[in-house]
């Protein structure tokens, strides 16, 4: 069994916000893991539709052993479900690494500036900072869109709070958020020759790491990272892949039509739909996709989300062995106090 | 018009250089506009300002004009209002997620870029998110008092006075967002705003049956923790009242 968390509890009252290291923005292990050069990984949280914290914890229970940190979701899909928020409070007590999302479609500025804050005093050491998909495709399509911030000016603001210790009105924190600022990048749909570019600007405005969307197209991928490589962004921002296994060929055609921002080439999907057993398939191409992206100069870890299917996460980063390298590590730093005493 | 629209981001270096041309005119009034009183000239220009860029780019008057950092695609019609270049759920044909007859207004703002001189330069800007009190109120008429004030601030900077929090708040988003206030002054405006553009609010504000009538007047009130509460619109206003346009 591999196990790349050792849960620390945190109690907000007793221990105070989060400390960072010398030379890191936050307390959040996912930028120690990344800043020691470690290949990361990340996984999305099916957040559930409960007042009940055990269902957080149980949700998690998956992608415990195989995730430096858990991205809860901020309603994605426009789907209402319980909040990011409460979630990543929950689970930072325990001790997960978590990754609190902001979507910039349902709040204003003044609640986005109070939740950083709020935040980070619950022990989130990671914000990703999303734009959100339009409210047409959830399931509550009268809501009114908000869009104060889009995903650039979020980060821009939230760096500004972090690095100068004011709001964007001005007015002085008396004690800044620490937090390590992502963003997301889609690097398969159009303007494919200016994605590149919109990452420069989400680094310019103050992002740490990147998240991608999935990623299905290896092809678009690679001439993407080569594009960043280019501009010298891969050595400015952590940039995780997207990646995520179809459970069939059905599913797939339905994610590409349905789901925002999902493109799947015909060549994916044909594959899987010949396959015997389309799950395992699926599995197979996730933990394929993960090992030719490690070899992409400038990926620093993947994110691996599987909506509703959070029980393959592990088999998926076990099989993939991304972890060997940090495992073997883990081994040694163990037997080194033998050899020290002989 | 969305044909007119587009038609404006084909030839969005020849619109970008008649844009240029009339700045200049429209700073070097400012005397002018001054002399007049810029809250006076305010609804009219407004009006006008409404009608041409409404049919060119439509114009959905944010009050703080960027088309020449989006290739002359108003970033106003992104139905997420994106300021900063396109969400990621653009569809495989390019166009809109939430509107797919339409196409991404982000893809149109970098074709455009691509033709002026220097806008891959200007699309690069982080730009500051929309000041929603500004909606309604004429950016020609806020780019000419701002480039006009820069203009004197270069030659004369003004003595430092107290900061009173609206100044303060404008100061901060200027800082935060130091390249785009740089270029497009109009995007992170410094100065007082026109008593006009807060005229619906004011009216609105004082017959408020919740208003309280022995509520102290914003001076007196300490500064800090002010701001938050009872919003801004009152304190532009006594701001506006102290420091009198030049």
């Amino acid at each position: 069994m591999i196990a790349i968390q050792t849960p620390e509890p945190f109690d907000p009252i007793a221990d105070g916000p989060l400390e960072p290291p010398p030379g890191h923005h936050s307390g959040s292990r996912l930028e120690r893991v990344l800043r020691r050069g470690w290949f990361a990984v990340t996984a999305e949280l099916n957040p559930p539709d409960s007042a009940d914290p055990r269902d957080v914890l149980k949700a998690a229970e998956p992608l415990k052993d195989v995730a430096d940190a858990i991205n809860a979701t901020d309603a994605s899909g426009a789907n209402c479900h319980m909040s990011s928020m409460g979630i990543c409070s929950l689970l930072s007590r325990v001790g997960y690494g978590v990754v609190l999302q902001i979507s910039c479609r349902d709040r204003n500025r003044i609640a986005i500036q109070g939740d950083v804050l709020g935040a980070a005093a619950m022990g989130v050491g990671s914000i990703l900072c999303l734009t959100g998909d339009g409210v047409g495709v959830g399931d509550q399509p009268g809501a009114k869109p908000v869009f104060d911030f889009d995903s650039v000016s979020l980060l821009r603001t939230i760096r500004t709070m972090r690095d100068d210790g004011t709001f964007l009105s001005g007015r002085r924190l008396s004690s800044p958020p620490r937090v390590f600022l992502g963003a997301a990048e889609n690097p398969c749909v159009p303007p494919l020759e200016w994605r590149a570019q919109r990452l420069a600007k989400k680094v310019r405005a103050g992002a740490d790491f990147i998240q991608t969307n999935y990623v299905f197209d290896l092809a678009r991928f690679r001439a993407f990272m080569a594009r960043v490589r280019d501009l010298g962004l891969h050595e400015k921002v952590f940039i995780l892949a997207g990646v995520g296994p179809l459970t069939s060929a059905r599913a797939a055609r339905w994610m590409r039509t349905n789901v925002p921002g999902v493109h799947i080439p015909d060549a994916v999907i044909a594959r899987i739909e010949g396959a015997r057993d389309q799950t395992e398939e699926g599995k197979r191409l996730a933990i394929e996709l993960i090992q030719e992206m490690r070899e992409i100069e400038g990926v620093a870890g993947v994110h691996v989300m599987a909506y509703r299917r959070e029980h393959l996460v592990h088999e998926i980063v076990a099989e993939s062995g991304i972890l060997d390298e940090r495992l073997n590590h883990a081994a040694e730093t163990r037997v080194a106090p033998e050899n020290l005493s002989s | 018009m969305y044909a007119a629209r587009r038609f404006a981001v084909r030839h969005a270096r020849f619109f970008e250089r008649l844009y240029n041309r009339f700045e200049a005119l429209m700073v070097a009034l400012d005397p002018l506009f001054a002399r007049l009183g810029y809250d006076r000239l305010e609804r009219p220009v407004a009006f006008i300002e409404r009608a041409i860029k409404g049919f060119l780019f439509d114009c959905k008057m944010c009050g703080q004009c960027v088309l020449s950092s989006t290739g002359m695609a108003c970033p106003m019609n992104c139905p997420k209002n994106l300021r900063n270049g396109p969400c990621g759920g653009v569809r495989e044909d390019g166009s809109c997620e939430v509107r797919p007859e339409m196409r991404c207004v982000w893809l149109e703002a970098w074709e455009g870029a691509a033709r002026m001189p220097r806008g891959l330069e200007r699309i690069a800007i982080v730009q500051p998110p929309v000041d929603r009190a500004l909606a309604g109120s004429s950016s020609w008429l806020r780019v000419a008092r701002e480039k006009a004030a820069e203009r004197r601030r270069a030659m004369a900077p003004p003595e430092p006075t107290a900061v009173s929090p609206p100044e303060r708040a404008r100061s901060t988003l200027a800082k935060a967002f130091r390249r785009a206030r740089r270029l497009a002054p109009s995007a992170a405006p410094l100065a007082a705003e026109p008593e006009a553009a807060l005229a619906d609010q004011a009216v609105e504000e004082t017959t408020s049956v919740f208003e309280s009538p022995t509520r102290q007047p914003p001076h007196q009130e300490s500064g800090e923790g002010r701001g938050g509460e009872n919003g801004g619109g009152e304190d532009r206003r006594a701001k506006h009242r102290g420091a009198s346009a030049p």
